[in-house]
Order: structure tokens, then C-alpha cells, then sequence
């Protein structure tokens, strides 16, 4: 294992990504497909409302995008702190 | 060659080849059975991860009960998709970096607590049994429908197909086989909504075809403004109508991420990679296969829906539908196009009665008034109670004059109707007709045939893996016999998942009234109880022995509470305390979503408790700043 204060670091760092990807998580699917849907009803994806659009199809794309980020960003990381297996 | 000789082949050869995979895929070692050897490539443990999640209630049943239920049914779609980012960011890689092979495994170890285990194992077996049920009675419901075998005998060739690879092979036979059956899952899915999508919607792609125009009508109108306009015309709520509770659908699709996150038969599946890296990677690629189907499903569901609604109403689909007449029953009994109506009604998902004996079938929604005066009607004729069926028709006379169908502004009686002539429309038709609605070849009908099978055993093998081996790892290596030998744990194992599949057939065949329930309860267990502690173990130093253990209590406790006073206790009938309706609702809480608050008290309880007693010890602080770094995780260890 790497020295103390180097995991701190590499711990902080990861426990910041995921806060910012719950961040994204949250908005899109609680946000914009179920809270802020009658408020974006204005906003069109071809023939759906904005928050259909997320409730139905749209928030998925958004969490494939979200987990594979992390993997990315995980793994630069993992090598940035030397943790990697 | 009929469509029943076609069946058996297409099926037949789909589970020749899961024979073959298991003889293959036999397991030598105990790391073999209960993780893959821990050598499955992240791509393929995805796509493996993809065909234990979709049980056959997504596969044949969400897509209906999204097309009937419109846009708040998004919080299935969200809940059961969203749960991949919590285990990918939170779970998924310290697990793997914890290497051992059960979840009660990391929670006995993380809150030096054999009680603890033994907990978390009660909770595995509760939630896991209950879905297991689920998933017999769909394989022998799709055997009955499509094979023409009783329900019963349907459900007993399931069960020895199961056994022969979950029993060998462990969980290598069942990830090699759920690779299998996700490629037949996914065509079959998805080849019957291509065609639909383009007849529709003139774009073959069925995610563009939902946000895409209306063909028929040259593509101006967009598809989903031409159903609202259909669907309201006869009374019913429009498709993306607004949901008429949002907080409850926030907590419904939060108790559905947090449940799909904590459910033991997925959490094992991450164990099976070679690395932590593959951990968060293979949760994304799982999510990618899941999503093939997930977002192909609202488009199924919408356009399944239209294409129901004109076949009743063929005026619908150029204009409005009370241009024309209903749909005659004659057209429906001599038409080709139409003869699928008649082939569903056979099964009985699919019910007509000619109550105004004009010839015609009028499919219309019943205002909430009448609606319950035919249920009472109904019941009056069952009981044969004839004093009250003459007072029930003379209401119903009134109701008729009265009562009007939406937009027409006109009154049942002026429009000639007496109620809603389609009586009874099932979900599941909505995937399992689609072939036949589309006029695809019978080998379409005989792949959803063996799909709606491969869905059903492959979350059925999934979940029996993690029922046995929380049997003979947790309780019989983990307390009874903790010196048993490698190959002693090997058959223990083996015996236990042939005990799982006994009980679960029986319980398939015997199903205790509560199959219909499991998505409340294992949804809202695995959210209250196993995500929390889970979580806590990992991102909290200070979470103890007595806090995990409380906040497991109060969250197991809570949840089951709440679902028995609305649906009866332990699913008895008749036993519910309140009745099942959004009014009696604590803060309009449905028993469906309590599972989010019953992680809150689990959390809440935890901390609280944590904080007055003692901190864990040091070799946990140790384990818990080991599992936080990928690095060392190697192969898993056996004690």
C-alpha cells in the first residue's frame, strides 16, 4: 500500500469524483425527469418533453456516460497515486 | 410447419445449447463455483450481469406496464437503470477489492460480528426467495403459452434445465449460460420492435421512432402527440400525462436504485472479475446491455399501446377514432390482420363482451362512476345475488344517460354505448402478441418464446447462486462447520443449490399469494437493509458492530412492517390493517417505495448508535483502508 498521506489524497480525490457524479446522477434523473419536468415542459427532444424524454430514455444514456467516466478517471488516478494493481 | 413444432425447435435448441455450456463450464474449486474462478472478462460478466438482472417480468411484463401506465412508469425505467451508478461508484470495486465470496461474507468481516452475518444472511435468503418465485412461475407460464404444456409440468422441465448447470457448474455454468441467454434475449426483444418502430413511425430505430412523427399521417403529427390524442378521445389519461403524485414516484425510483444496488444476486456478479479496475468497468458494460432493452421498452410499450388502440378503432388511424365504427366482431373473427385479437382471447389475456349487441367491439375507458358500477355488477353475477343485479342495472341506465366520454361531450347513452366492450386487456400481451400484431414470421414468435425462457432462467439461476451459497459458505463453513475441507464446502454447496431448487419449485407451484408482491418487498429489503450497511462499511470508519446492527433491525423491521399493514401480514390475505389505496398512505407513501425511507432509518439508526458506542477496532480500520485501494487484490482468499 502506498504511504498514508498519499491514500488520504488518492481517497479524497475519489470520494470528489463520485460526489460530483452523484451530483449529475441526481440532477438528470430526479431533477429534470421527475421534480423539474412540469418547468421544462417548454424544452422539446423531437416529439417528447424535455423531462419524458428523461424519464424514459434520456437519464440512462446519462448514467452509461457517468459509469464509464468514472472507470476512466479511476484508473488515471489509480496510476497518478501509484495504487494501481 | 406449425407455430408449435417451430417453438419446440427454437426452444429446444436454445437449451441444447445451455446443456452443452454447462458440461463445459463444469466447476473444479469452491472459488469456481461461487466467482467464476474469478476469470470473467468484464465485457462478458457485464452482458452475464445484463441476463440475471432482467428477470421475465422485464422481459414480458414492463413494456405492458408501461404502455398502460404512461410517463410515471419512467420511474422503473430510471430506478432499475440508475441502480448501476451507485454500485459501480459505491460498491461494486471495494467488494472486489475485499475478494472474498459472499456479501454476509464482507458485513461478518467489516462489523466483527458473527450476528452480524448471520443478519445479513436472513435478509439475503427473505429477498432473494421471494424474487426467485417470480421467476418459476414465469417459466412455467411461457411454457404453458407457447408449448402447450401445463403450467405445472412447464415449471418442473425449468427446474431440471437450471439444475443441470447451476448444480455443476456453479456460478461458472451460470455466467457462461446467461452470456448465452442475454444474445437470445436481446434479439428477441428487439427484432419485433425494429418492424414496429418503422411501421409507425417510418425510423426502424425504435429509441428515434418514439420521438419521432406519426407515419401514417406523414410524419407532421409527432408519435407520441398522435397517441395522446387517440388514447384521450376514448377517455382514457393521456400517455405523458403528468404523475398525479410526484414525491411518491421521487421515492418510488430512489427505492428502486437503492433496492437494485443492495440485491445480493447482483453484487456477486463483481466478484467474478479479474480486477477492481474490471469492477467499474464491468458495471458500465452490464448497464450497456441492459440499456439495449431498457430503452427499447418504452417504445414498445408506446407504440404496442396505438397499435392496440387503432386495431379496436380503425378510424384512429388516419383520424379520430369515433369517425368510424368500432371494430366489428366479424372483421375479428375472418380478417387475417386480425386474427392475433382471436388467438389472445383464447388464452384469456384478452376479453371482449358485445354489450350493446351491435356487432361491434367498442374499446373506450369507463368514467370512474360507471367504472364501479361494473365491478359491482360483476360481483352481484358471481354471487348470483339477482335482487341486487336488477338495482345495480337500473344505475347503471342512469349512469349511462348521464355520464359522458370525455372529449366526445356526448353521453354513453347518445353515443349508443353501455360500457367498455374490451373487458380485459392483460400486460403481458403488449410484448408477447407483438410478433403477431407486426405480422412477423412464426420464428420471431417461437425466439420471444424461448427469450421470455432465457429471461426467466437466467435470473432464476442468479439468484439461487447467491441463496446457496450464503447457505453453505455463510452459515454451514461460516458458523456450523468453519473446518469443513475445500471439497466438503464444494458438495455442501451443491447440495444446497439442489435444496434451493426444490424449494423454489415447490414454492412455484404452491406460490404462497405474495408472487405478485415480490417487487415491494425484495426491492424495499434490499434497499433498507443490505445498500445501507453496505455503503456504511466502506465509506465510514466510525460505523460499528451495534450500529450495523441496529440500523439493519430497524430498516428490515420498518420496511416489512409498512408493506404488511397495506398488503396483509406475510401476504396473507385479508390480514392488512388499512386498505391498499393512496389515501390511507402515511405522507401519501406508497408500500411500493417505503424501502428509501426505511435506508434513511437504517442510516440514521446506525450513526446514532455508532456515536455512543465503542469505535470498531483497529484491524477493521486496517481491512476498511485496504478495500479503499485497488492495489493487492489478487485472486480471492479462503481464509
Amino acid at each position: 500500500m502506498a504511504d498514508n498521506s498519499s491514500s488520504n489524497a488518492y481517497w479524497k480525490a475519489n470520494v470528489r469524483i463520485i460526489l460530483i457524479s452523484l451530483a449529475i446522477w441526481f440532477a438528470c434523473s430526479f431533477g429534470m425527469g421527475i421534480i423539474l419536468r412540469p418547468a421544462l415542459s417548454g424544452i422539446h427532444i423531437g416529439g417528447a418533453d424535455l423531462g419524458f424524454w428523461m424519464a424514459h430514455n434520456g437519464s440512462i444514456y446519462v448514467f452509461l456516460g457517468l459509469i464509464f467516466t468514472y472507470a476512466v478517471l479511476m484508473n488515471r488516478l489509480d496510476r497518478e497515486h501509484g495504487v494501481e494493481e | 410447419m406449425d407455430q408449435f413444432t417451430l417453438n419446440l425447435i427454437v426452444v429446444g435448441i436454445t437449451f441444447a445449447i445451455y446443456i452443452g455450456i454447462a458440461i463445459w463450464a463444469r466447476a473444479g474449486s469452491t472459488a469456481e463455483f461461487y466467482a467464476a474462478g474469478q476469470g470473467v472478462h468484464p465485457v462478458l460478466n457485464g452482458m452475464a450481469t445484463g441476463a440475471d438482472w432482467m428477470s421475465a417480468a422485464s422481459f414480458i411484463s414492463m413494456a405492458g406496464i408501461i404502455a398502460f401506465g404512461g410517463y410515471a412508469t419512467g420511474a422503473y425505467l430510471m430506478g432499475w437503470t440508475g441502480g448501476y451508478v451507485l454500485l459501480a461508484l459505491l460498491l461494486a470495486p471495494y467488494l472486489r477489492k475485499f475478494g472474498k465470496f459472499t456479501v454476509p461474507e464482507f458485513i461478518g468481516d467489516r462489523f466483527y460480528s458473527g450476528g452480524a452475518r448471520l443478519l445479513a444472511v436472513i435478509c439475503l435468503i427473505v429477498i432473494s426467495v421471494t424474487y426467485v418465485i417470480g421467476q418459476m412461475r414465469g417459466v412455467g407460464v411461457t411454457f404453458s403459452r407457447f408449448l402447450e404444456v401445463s403450467t405445472d409440468m412447464g415449471l418442473y422441465i425449468g427446474a431440471a434445465i437450471v439444475f443441470a448447470y447451476a448444480v455443476f457448474g456453479g456460478m461458472k455454468g451460470i455466467t457462461y449460460t446467461q452470456v448465452a441467454q442475454y444474445v437470445v434475449l436481446i434479439i428477441a426483444y428487439t427484432i419485433p420492435a425494429l418492424f414496429i418502430s418503422f411501421n409507425l413511425t417510418g425510423n426502424p430505430i425504435p429509441q428515434l421512432g418514439l420521438i419521432g412523427g406519426y407515419a401514417p399521417s406523414g410524419g407532421d403529427v409527432a408519435f407520441l402527440a398522435k397517441l395522446d390524442a387517440v388514447v384521450t378521445e376514448l377517455g382514457f389519461k393521456a400517455y405523458t400525462a403528468d404523475s398525479s403524485n410526484y414525491f411518491d414516484m421521487f421515492l418510488f425510483t430512489m427505492s428502486l436504485m437503492i433496492g437494485t444496488a443492495g440485491l445480493p444476486h447482483v453484487i456477486i456478479r463483481f466478484f467474478t472479475v479479474p480486477k477492481v479496475a474490471d469492477a467499474r468497468s464491468s458495471a458500465g458494460w452490464a448497464l450497456v446491455f441492459i440499456a439495449l432493452l431498457y430503452t427499447v421498452a418504452p417504445a414498445v410499450g408506446s407504440m404496442a399501446r396505438l397499435n392496440l388502440t387503432t386495431s379496436m378503432w380503425p378510424a384512429a388511424v388516419t383520424g379520430n377514432a369515433f369517425d368510424g365504427p368500432a371494430v366489428s366482431r366479424a372483421d375479428i373473427d375472418s380478417k387475417p390482420e386480425l386474427e392475433w385479437v382471436k388467438n389472445w382471447e383464447k388464452t384469456g389475456l384478452l376479453a371482449m363482451k358485445d354489450l350493446n349487441g351491435d356487432g361491434l367491439i367498442q374499446y373506450v375507458s369507463e368514467p370512474a362512476k360507471l367504472a364501479a358500477n361494473t365491478k359491482a355488477m360483476d360481483e352481484a353475477a358471481k354471487a348470483k345475488d339477482e335482487a341486487k343485479l336488477a338495482a345495480l342495472t337500473t344505475e347503471r341506465e342512469g349512469l349511462l344517460a348521464t355520464e359522458q366520454l370525455a372529449k366526445t361531450g356526448k353521453t354513453f347513452a347518445e353515443l349508443g354505448l353501455k360500457g367498455n366492450e374490451v373487458v380485459k386487456v392483460d400486460n403481458d400481451i403488449m410484448v408477447l402478441a407483438n410478433p403477431e400484431i407486426a405480422n412477423l414470421p412464426g420464428w420471431v414468435i417461437a425466439l420471444v418464446a424461448a427469450g421470455a425462457l432465457a429471461a426467466a432462467l437466467s435470473t432464476a439461476a442468479g439468484l439461487l447462486l447467491a441463496i446457496s451459497s450464503a447457505i453453505s459458505h455463510d452459515l454451514i463453513k461460516g458458523s456450523i462447520n468453519p473446518n469443513i475441507s475445500e471439497k466438503g464446502e464444494l458438495l455442501a454447496a451443491r447440495i444446497a443449490m439442489g435444496g434451493a431448487i426444490v424449494v423454489a419449485t415447490y414454492l412455484g407451484l404452491n406460490p404462497p399469494g405474495f408472487a405478485a408482491q415480490v417487487v415491494a418487498l425484495a426491492f424495499g429489503l434490499a434497499a433498507a437493509t443490505i445498500f445501507p450497511v453496505l455503503m456504511m462499511g466502506i465509506f465510514s470508519k466510525r460505523v460499528n458492530k451495534e450500529g450495523a446492527i441496529a440500523g439493519m433491525l430497524v430498516g428490515l423491521v420498518f420496511t416489512a412492517v409498512y408493506i404488511f399493514i397495506y398488503k396483509g401480514w406475510f401476504f396473507i390475505p385479508g390480514t392488512n390493517n388499512l386498505p391498499d389505496t393512496p389515501a390511507n398512505y402515511m405522507f401519501g407513501i406508497s408500500p411500493l417505495s417505503i424501502g428509501t425511507v426505511g435506508a434513511v432509518m437504517n442510516f440514521l439508526t446506525a450513526f446514532v448508535v455508532s456515536a455512543i458506542t465503542k469505535a470498531p477496532p483497529q484491524s477493521v480500520i486496517d481491512l476498511v483502508e485496504s478495500i479503499r485501494v485497488p492495489k493487492g487484490a489478487g485472486k480471492a482468499t479462503h481464509h
